[in-house]
């Protein structure tokens, strides 16, 4: 056992930090923090381009298709050292959802076609998985594809699409078949948004953004060819795809990042002529979470190291995902703390005028739509109910 | 970076966890605990046939040279069978005092003798006011011609009943709670004017009070500089959390085990009740306190054996995870086994009450929260 970092290890962290330092700065961060969604996509393309030229977009993928070839603890010291500089993570739909379906179940020319357009950031993807009808119980999901020609005709509608408004092409589950076990009868197919029949619908979320939507569609064609494996088979290619998705949301890297922000607001905050930092009660909720995201951090490093040596992420990824998402919550709920009544502030010029900073603002909005971490990704609730079957047998 | 265990190392596990199965079932336990001993003699000498007795000493006194990962792999087995013989007391306190800051003659004179197994020691630091405070002494020694006189009282010594020799903790300067003036002194059991009063923990260990009333010692007894025996605790002590951690680590994942397979055989309303969605996902949350206790352990024992700058951050925050986490489980299996649990005769409630000492072993939750936070926040 053995966690130290080896010379090589420390000179890559060296490289990755002089990276981030030249290539990422504060005029593109704060249009990567703007509310206007249009000014956030542009900006988001550009920096992931920027990693693109660097030979750095796709940690995760097999060196043959563009990925690093990176062992975990490169793979951690990237993740660490992005999160540290204050930079957020890749818009994760193409580069780690769709993209590993892909290149794991894709045929060559699916592969050929897409993989590229993904790791240049050229295609904007969104996912089509629950629907208005289906959430935790995703297998019971209805929109329709049925087979006319070389074509399948889509019908129906999904629900809760991140960044729908900007996607040139959605990766959706739909029911091929009505047959046998619900979960056989689903296929996964590639759908350009373009076509004919489909609607975007925005909803405006609890934070007051809107980056959700509803896709309705109306007798959308969809080629055959867009289909990935067989019919019927979507179900498995999108449980592998499912476990990437929960190691990624539990955002160890990141939560270590804004703990320690909360620390230093904290430390800077004063009530009552003392700092806010010196407060045992305050210490003692701010120690909590961070015992166990140093837990965390490294039950983390347990599942890459065990991936590294040829195992999946399998209910090891949802322990993750529930833990870490606790954890996000835990640490919007101190920065809330901090922000005091701050946290009111609605954004508007006004308001940036008499108060002179939106930290109150961004811990509301993050706080409120922090909410979601325990619901998306298949909700916590559920993530429960995998380890109770997959780990304990129950 | 890997987290796996070296061949040895598997082979070290795998020896102690057949000794746990094969040899020290619960009902061999019981009888263990209720022998007035409250431990195997046997039993010990089984350890320093299989080496265990010898791991974590320097190969010059004949020792394994192991490290802090050793350690933890014998003493998450021991957890698991809530092995009784005096394992943390013996070798990793009163042979770790020895180790890290013996003088060569007292090595050799002790060390031999504790892989052997015909040495048991005991650590006594205690004391009826210093609760969690290392540093709070007041039993003082005094030089007297060529030696010391200790006189005080010392309580709570693990394996006190049993120890041959005992190293206490002495001021020989300084105020009450100063780090600065603690000076250590090994001490004959059987040394004119030392009286102890045995008794019994929840745990089924074996505990003495000390009364030092003019208990002369030799100069060559002092172990570790005069005055300067504080740093040398707390470094064994660190050690010693780890080694708890790993013991803890070991009683949970029992806990865990045996409640799973409860709910798996118990029926009520016609159907096992670990088919109950309200019990399956209390199990979940148990089962991740025990992932997290166990990285908190890996982290801990890889920072300290690479003496990271935060070692002392990682050490305390393992053992409020302990305490949480551990509190968490025990309650759990409890709840879970129903009536059962609370029973004298099923296993669970003595791996809760083991738990629970270990909890209260060099300082609780509490107690290294507030050190963590000074460390991290002031």
């Amino acid at each position: 056992m053995d966690t130290a970092f080896a010379s090589e290890d420390l000179a890559f962290r060296d490289e990755v930090r002089t990276f981030f330092a030249q290539a990422y700065d504060e005029e593109l961060d704060s249009r990567l923090s703007t509310p206007d969604p249009k000014v956030y996509k542009q900006a988001i393309v550009e920096w992931q381009k920027r990693l693109h030229e660097q030979g750095w977009i796709a940690p995760g993928w097999p060196a043959e298709y563009g990925g690093t070839g990176w062992d975990a603890t490169k793979s951690y010291i990237f993740e660490t050292e992005r999160a540290a500089a204050g930079i957020r993570d890749v818009v994760p739909f193409g580069l780690k959802m769709v993209g590993p379906v892909i290149y794991t179940f894709g045929t060559d020319e699916q592969k050929q076609h897409f993989l590229p357009r993904i790791l240049s950031s050229d295609d904007w993807w969104c996912q089509g998985y629950s629907e208005p009808g289906s959430g935790s119980d995703l297998a019971s999901l209805k929109t329709k594809a049925e087979r006319d020609g070389d074509d399948y005709v889509v019908n129906g509608a999904k629900i809760w699409t991140t960044y729908a408004q900007h996607a040139d092409w959605i990766f959706c589950l739909v029911r091929t078949s009505s047959e046998g076990k619900k979960q056989e009868g689903i296929s996964f197919l590639l759908i350009d948004m373009k076509t004919p029949g489909i609607k975007v619908n925005p909803i405006v979320s609890i934070d007051n953004h809107h980056s959700l939507n509803e896709v309705e569609f109306n007798n959308v064609r969809v080629p055959v060819a867009n289909r990935i494996g067989e019919e019927n088979k979507g179900w498995t290619y999108a449980k592998a795809l499912l476990a990437h998705e929960r190691t990624a949301i539990a955002e160890v890297a990141d939560s270590k990042r804004k703990l320690e922000q909360v620390r230093e607001f904290a430390r800077a905050e004063v009530n009552g002529g003392k700092s806010l930092l010196a407060d045992p009660l305050f210490q003692k909720r701010l120690s909590d979470v961070e015992i166990e995201l140093m837990a965390l951090e490294f039950t983390e490093l347990r599942v890459l190291a065990s991936v590294a040596t040829g195992g999946a992420p399998g209910a090891e990824s949802s322990l993750l995902k529930i833990r870490g998402t606790e954890i996000q919550q835990a640490v919007q709920e101190l920065r809330m703390e901090v922000a005091a009544y701050y946290q009111g502030a609605m954004p508007s010029e006004l308001t940036a005028e008499a108060l002179g900073h939106a930290f109150g603002r961004e811990a509301r909005q993050a706080y409120m739509y922090g909410r979601a971490s325990t619901i998306y990704g298949g909700s916590n609730e559920v993530q429960k109910n995998v380890i109770a079957k997959a780990v304990l047998g129950l | 970076m890997n987290f796996d265990f070296s061949e040895e190392q598997v082979m070290l596990r795998d020896s102690v966890a057949r000794f746990v199965q094969d040899d020290y079932d619960f009902d061999t336990r019981r009888s263990i605990a209720a022998s007035e001993a409250g431990m195997s003699r046997e039993f010990w000498q089984t350890f320093a046939e299989l080496g265990w007795l010898s791991i974590p000493f320097a190969e010059e006194h004949g020792g394994f040279g192991g490290d802090a990962v050793d350690v933890m792999v014998v003493m998450e087995q021991l957890g698991r069978g809530l092995v009784l013989e005096p394992y943390l007391e013996t070798v990793l306190l009163f042979g770790g005092l020895l180790q890290q800051g013996g003088s060569d003659a007292q090595q050799s004179d002790y060390i031999p003798a504790i892989i052997d197994g015909s040495c048991l020691g005991a650590f006594a630091y205690l004391e009826r006011q210093s609760r969690y405070e290392l540093a709070d002494v007041a039993t003082t020694a005094s030089a007297d011609g060529d030696g010391y006189r200790l006189n005080g009282e010392k309580v709570v010594v693990f394996n006190g009943g049993n120890a041959d020799h005992f190293i206490v903790s002495a001021r020989t300067s300084g105020e009450q709670c100063a780090e600065q003036g603690v000076s250590l002194f090994l001490v004959a059991a059987d040394a004119p004017g030392l009286d102890k009063l045995a008794y019994s923990l929840m745990d089924g260990r074996r505990v003495v009070n000390l009364v030092l009333n003019d208990v002369k010692v030799p100069a060559g007894n002092l172990v570790g500089e005069l005055d300067g025996g504080y740093p040398l605790i707390e470094s064994v002590v660190m050690q010693a959390v780890l080694a708890l951690g790993a013991e803890a680590v070991g009683i949970m994942g029992e806990l865990n085990a045996k409640t799973v397979e409860y709910t798996r055989t118990r029926e009520q309303f016609g159907v096992p009740i670990g088919s109950f969605q309200a019990l399956q996902h209390r199990m979940v949350d148990t089962f991740i306190a025990y992932e997290q206790t166990r990285s908190l352990l890996y982290r801990a024992v890889c920072a300290l054996t690479d003496a990271e700058e935060d070692a002392a951050t990682a050490v305390h925050a393992l053992k409020v995870m302990m305490d949480r986490a551990g509190k968490h489980i025990f309650g759990e299996a409890i709840q879970l086994h129903g009536g059962m649990g609370i029973t004298d005769e099923l296993d669970i409630g003595h791996y809760a009450k083991r738990l629970m000492m270990i909890n209260t072993t060099f300082g609780n939750g509490d107690y290294h929260q507030a050190k963590f936070n000074a460390l991290r926040y002031n």
